[in-house]
């Protein structure tokens, strides 16, 4: 069902994780933990699933994605570039005066995205607005939506869990990168949420809880929710925020932190393995 | 003067219907307040376009903005208190920042919504709106207007915010009396002073126009029901031809209709201003009647601050 073998998403999934910790170390800013986690989920879902055209962003019956955890656009700019959206050599512009990479994703600024997001706990509306109208016109294009956990702490995220599940969304596809860790600490120190994937089925979603890292069961996932008619379809992924660089994985601290110069070299060679790769 | 008296909000429920008959792409959501905003009259001839999505005025604006990126007109309906305020994270940054094609329509506006008190009168929404990048505001003053206003609206690509009222108040504008976004609509002439007032407070201000010619005064009264984009060459000529202006509105006076207005003047052309409208305090309980008294929203207090602006008034 995927178009990539689960051998080359690992490929693409190692560039990405590269241009993560590039784009930040150059914007000397950004959100490299939370992009890292959801590598998987991503590169999964742009190369393997999604129904997209990259060199037509607005064919009228692609799939959608709304990334409602907006601080993770470094993940989404470089699967949009590496898909063929626009020109690789735009990602190191990331957060520079007068990019179209914007802190966080402006639709403005680059207009192949969806929307704007970046205040929390908004995309999920947009999804299931954009979900409606698929339904008003007969469309049978997909909807998907990436938000983090501490996101989920925003009322208005439970708000448009209720609406998904009341109008029977299931061309709905939420995403939940659940790697454990928000800007003050924990999760389930700084406001618990567990127990999480009970939350979802309580509010009427199809829930599926999978390793966020493997792909098998990323991609099995997807496959499930697109076979899961009547109502929407929650994938709660658990994750290791900053994964694939040591220092980076299960650290608070690497939310919002750009990699110095020697950390970034530290990083790309745990990404390729030793020395410098591509 | 006895003319009909009808609700705004309900030039926003035939306006709609209007919108529903022309225009296939025209949606309307509200959060459980339908049978209020009269977005209920929609919802029973065009049910598969309407959509109520309860008490969750942030779910509402959000799912507005994927309706309109997917090609629809929606209209997101509820009273302005929960709107403005509420969703004004989700209006600034989800509709205003992306430019999306969203209208919403905050109803109960002023204090005349009365009895529900403080909670329930949006005294400030046109501050909190006006202040956004690509957001219209637009506060008609009686239902005919309100039927073209949200008409208007349709056509008009981009976030616009439409300010309706509870009460019924005096229909005299004329089917046929032409409507643009951004055209102020200058009601009576007048040389000594210019009344500028948007919403059913501009009947008030017809009033206040008579009271005063009876005192030999001739003050313009000007219709100004788009707050943004206002219409600046209207309140320089107004400035320039009377030399004295007065604003009324049903709401604070930072930051609303008089706010716009001074900000005008003092940077082109300053001139002395009164405002009438809530001066920084919480509405109560009462019948639209008292509250007008109590607040300052009167006849006469528009009158009396005309009088008060002459006397500040050069040459």
């Amino acid at each position: 069902m995927s178009r990539y073998s689960i051998e080359e998403l690992a490929g693409i999934a190692r560039t990405v994780r590269a241009d993560i910790v590039r784009m930040t170390a150059a914007a000397g800013s950004g959100h490299p933990g939370g992009s890292l986690s959801a590598v998987e989920l991503m590169t999964a879902l742009y190369f393997g699933v999604m129904n997209h055209r990259p060199q037509e962003p607005k064919w009228p019956d692609r799939d959608r994605f709304i990334l409602s955890k907006g601080h993770a656009c470094p993940l989404l700019y470089s699967v949009m570039a590496r898909a063929g959206y626009f020109p690789v050599a735009e990602l190191t512009t990331l957060r520079k005066f007068g990019s179209c990479l914007q802190g966080h994703p402006s639709s403005q600024a680059l207009p192949a995205l969806e929307v704007s997001s970046g205040s929390l706990g908004q995309g999920l509306s947009i999804a299931n607005g954009l979900a409606l109208t698929a339904k008003m016109n007969g469309q049978g294009f997909r909807v998907y939506c990436l938000l983090g956990d501490g996101e989920l702490q925003e009322g208005q995220v439970w708000e448009a869990v209720m609406s998904a599940a009341h109008y029977k969304l299931d061309n709905v596809c939420a995403l939940v990168d659940y790697n454990g860790l928000q800007i003050d600490g924990d999760v389930e120190k700084v406001m618990g949420l567990a127990p999480l994937a009970e939350k979802w089925r309580a509010f009427n979603w199809h829930t599926v809880e999978i390793d966020g890292h493997d792909y098998a069961q990323v991609l099995a996932a997807y496959e499930e929710a697109a076979n899961t008619k009547g109502g929407p379809t929650v994938i709660v992924a658990r994750t290791v925020k900053g994964k694939g660089v040591s220092f980076m994985e299960n650290a608070a601290g690497w939310h919002g932190k750009a990699p110095s110069e020697d950390e970034l070299r530290r990083a790309l060679e745990q990404i390729y393995g030793e020395g410098l790769g591509q | 003067m006895s003319a009909k008296m009808l609700p705004t909000r309900d030039g926003y429920g035939y306006g709609l219907l209007e919108l529903g008959a022309a225009n296939p792409a025209v949606v309307v959501l509200d959060a459980d307040l339908a049978k209020s905003t009269r977005s209920d009259w929609f919802a029973a001839r065009f049910p598969e376009r309407f959509f109520d999505m309860g008490i969750a005025e942030q779910d509402m604006i959000g799912t507005a903005a994927g309706l309109a990126l997917g090609g629809k007109i929606p209209f997101a309906t509820t009273y302005g208190v929960f709107v403005a305020g509420r969703a004004w994270d989700q209006i600034r940054t989800t509709v205003c920042y992306a430019n999306l094609n969203v209208k919403i329509a905050g109803n109960h506006g002023g204090i005349s919504v009365g009895a529900d008190g403080a909670t329930h009168q949006a005294l400030e929404d046109i501050a909190l709106m006006r202040v956004l990048p690509n957001m219209k505001v637009i506060v008609p003053c009686d239902a005919v207007e309100a039927k073209k206003a949200t008409v208007a609206a349709a056509a008009a690509h981009g976030p616009c915010f439409l300010r309706f009222a509870r009460e019924a108040t005096p229909v005299f504008t004329e089917e046929g009396d032409e409507f643009a976004i951004g055209r102020a609509i200058t009601l009576r002439a007048g040389t000594d002073a210019t009344i500028i007032a948007c919403g059913p407070i501009v009947h008030e201000a017809l009033l206040a126009h008579e009271a005063l010619k009876a005192q030999g005064i001739a003050a313009r009264v000007v219709n100004m029901h788009t707050v943004k984009p206002l219409d600046e060459a209207a309140v320089l000529r107004a400035a320039a031809e009377t030399g004295a202006i007065v604003t009324a509105e049903e709401h604070q006076i930072y930051g609303g209709l008089g706010g716009a207005v001074a900000e005008v003047l003092v940077r082109n052309s300053p001139v002395p201003v009164a405002m009438v409208g809530i001066r920084d305090t919480f509405g109560e309980s009462g019948t639209p009647e008292e509250l007008a008294v109590r607040y300052g929203l009167t006849v006469g207090d528009i009158a009396a601050a005309v009088v008060e602006v002459l006397g500040r008034k050069r040459g």
